[in-house]
């Protein structure tokens, strides 16, 4: 599944990053480039950084140092305009779904196209039930409040607007996380298959070995406050690092694997 | 981005849709308008998107919308000029895009109207039967935790005692301050007219001590603690925190209600007295230096004149308000539903109904203190 090297090309490349909360260093010289095109899994134990790895290339954590590009673009010292026009290019499904609890699942999808775009309310509306019905929501959790629905559906609903704008990348974190398996496979299929459709790059952090075996084309490593190891899944039994042998050698790993193959 | 076009030729029997540019969804609107003022007559379609340069869901949705509603009216339509990823896309998307308009848009007019003042009404005797079965169980848990003082949470009433008392010494004794000032001043010009000026102390007292003192400081601490009682609790509701705490077997109001609720009764009084002195002692220095009444004759006119009812009469009231901004914030507390707006809207109706009946309490006493001649 991964290309050769040569015709890659880096949709996201970070270098030298450091990220520090007070006397706390989170990320150390950080580098991590994301390919066009690719599915990338970021684990990493609880305290890593994962999150805050995603929240700075989104620009909502300002890094003490270092550089990101996206698209080509220096987010961290290019002009507002341009980061402005930059931040439409993806697509942010937060952990708890961070749905407008105002508003109703069809509104929270309109609402980028509202602010961003100058297009008649009807093709709105009519692309907003589009982008909920390719998540695999029902057309009645339209006129739902954030409030009223269950947690899968919230998730969904935020990749729904995450996708609005038809992003190039889009940041997923934990996507899985609270959902059950049945529940977390279909998400799993749902991003590979729009991945797929769409042609995304999905940039997504999660602890869930399953979704890492099932769609992830690399898996990116983060401990010692940078990315440790990066590569296909597949190469990270070999790697000799305590946490990482833990990670991906343990029993829930095997058993991820062992459904993968077996399916 | 170059805005995508659509150009219609009648070629023989074929109607040939030519789309161009890029139909991506920013810029999807004109091209969306005239794919939707394409007809055809039944016969052969053709969908052309060979000089289209970019593609997305939005303009995938587009030739799909088109692509159904011309072959509903009877003609077959053809795609060409897809890349497979193109076409993949509008496979995924024709699978998602049969949905109907909508388009629901509320009842308008009069019978819909009378509905919902009724349903407002119906609404409005619905709460005040809530609010007072609130109002009883609030009641019960603080007797009960009187009665079983091991009961009662102690740590949280001191720091609730802190936040809403303590905090708010401050800005209730400005307020007192300056309500003593500008009644000193006011009362002045109108008395300086009588050569009276030595009532000033008599306006200022009786005024302050009975009403002003009071009443200002239960709207500020309904404006202060009110709102904080409502937001704070109305926010554990939307995070479920309520929920878990039942979960546990914790009694909500037990536990969040009633040291609230507790020490606005202990600290509103307290409060009141502290805005009754700092009036007195701003209305003194205006009079002071204003009338020329020295500090010394504003003691001795003070003693002579005003009865201690007065002051009793303004603090018998402090803690009926006290149980109302307690009781109300924390009722609208419960009433919040999910959204972070409805917290919001909860902590307004709050402020706004609590300050109110505190004005209506306070007309009730009035009434009720002239009639029993004190």
């Amino acid at each position: 599944m991964t290309k050769p090297q040569q015709d890659r090309e880096a949709i996201i490349r970070v270098r030298g990053l450091k990220n520090q909360f007070g006397k706390q260093v989170v990320h150390e010289n950080l580098d991590l480039d994301v390919w066009k095109g690719e599915v990338l899994g970021v684990v990493g134990g609880s305290g890593t950084g994962k999150s805050v790895l995603l929240r700075t290339i989104v620009g909502l954590n300002t890094p003490a140092a270092g550089s990101i590009e996206v698209l080509g673009v220096d987010v961290l010292r290019a002009p507002d305009q341009e980061r402005m026009e930059i931040s439409r290019s993806w697509g942010v499904a937060f952990q708890n779904g961070a749905l407008f609890s105002s508003l109703t699942v069809l509104q929270n999808v309109m609402a980028p196209m509202r602010e961003h775009l100058n297009l008649s309310d009807s093709l709105m509306r009519h692309l907003g039930e589009l982008k909920i019905g390719l998540v695999g929501l029902p057309q009645f959790a339209c006129t739902k409040f954030p409030s009223e629905l269950s947690g899968g559906m919230v998730k969904r609903a935020a990749l729904a607007r995450a996708l609005t704008l038809d992003p190039a990348i889009v940041f997923l974190d934990e996507p899985t996380a609270g959902l059950d398996p049945i529940g977390a496979a279909a998400y799993d299929d749902l991003i590979g298959e729009l991945q797929q459709a769409l042609g995304l790059t999905v940039f997504m952090v999660t602890h869930d070995l399953d979704s890492l075996y099932a769609i992830c084309d690399r898996v990116a490593v983060l401990a010692e406050k940078r990315v440790l190891v990066e590569g296909p899944i597949g190469d990270m039994n070999a790697v000799d690092h305590p946490w990482v042998q833990e990670y991906f050698t343990g029993p829930r790993a095997r058993a991820a694997q062992h459904k993968v193959r077996s399916c | 981005m170059t805005v995508p076009s659509l150009t219609v030729e009648d070629i023989q029997d074929t109607l040939s849709v030519r789309f161009a540019g890029d139909m991506r969804t920013a810029v999807l609107d004109a091209v969306a308008r005239q794919a939707g003022g394409v007809s055809a007559k039944t016969g052969r379609v053709m969908l052309d998107l060979s000089n289209v340069s970019a593609f997305d869901t939005g303009g995938a949705w587009v030739v799909v919308s088109l692509r159904q509603r011309l072959e509903t009216g009877g003609a077959t339509v053809e795609l060409k000029g897809l890349s497979p990823a193109w076409a993949a896309l509008v496979e995924t998307v024709g699978e998602y895009a049969d949905n109907p308009d909508s388009d629901e848009a509320p009842p308008r007019g009069f019978v819909p109207w009378v509905e919902s003042i009724g349903a407002g009404t119906v609404g409005a005797w619905a709460n005040t039967v809530s609010i007072l079965g609130f109002f009883g169980l609030t009641l019960h848990r603080m007797a009960r935790a009187l009665l079983m003082p091991w009961r009662l949470r102690w740590a949280p009433l001191v720091k609730q005692m802190e936040e809403v008392g303590l905090k708010a010494i401050p800005i209730v004794a400005l307020m007192g301050f300056l309500i003593g000032v500008v009644l000193a001043f006011q009362g002045a010009v109108q008395l300086r007219q009588f050569g009276a000026e030595v009532f000033v102390v008599d306006l200022i007292s009786i005024s302050i001590l009975r009403e002003l003192g009071i009443l200002l400081t239960s709207i500020i601490v309904a404006g202060r603690s009110g709102s904080a009682f409502t937001a704070s609790i109305g926010s554990m509701k939307v995070q479920e925190e309520i929920d878990a705490m039942r979960a546990l077997g914790l009694d909500p109001v037990e536990v969040l209600v009633v040291p609230r609720t507790l020490a606005l009764l202990i600290m509103l009084p307290l409060l009141g007295f502290i805005a009754d002195m700092a009036g007195l002692l701003g209305g003194a220095l205006m009079s002071w230096i204003n009338l020329g009444v020295s500090p010394g004759m504003f003691v001795t006119r003070l003693q002579e004149t005003t009865d201690i009812w007065h002051l009793a009469v303004g603090l018998i009231k402090a803690p009926f308000f006290a149980m109302v901004i307690g009781v109300i914030a924390c009722w609208h507390a419960m009433q919040v539903r999910g959204s972070a707006q409805s917290v919001g809207q909860s902590t307004t109706a709050s402020v706004v109904q609590s300050i109110f009946a505190v004005i209506a309490i306070d007309a009730l006493f009035s009434i009720f203190f002239s009639e029993i001649g004190v």
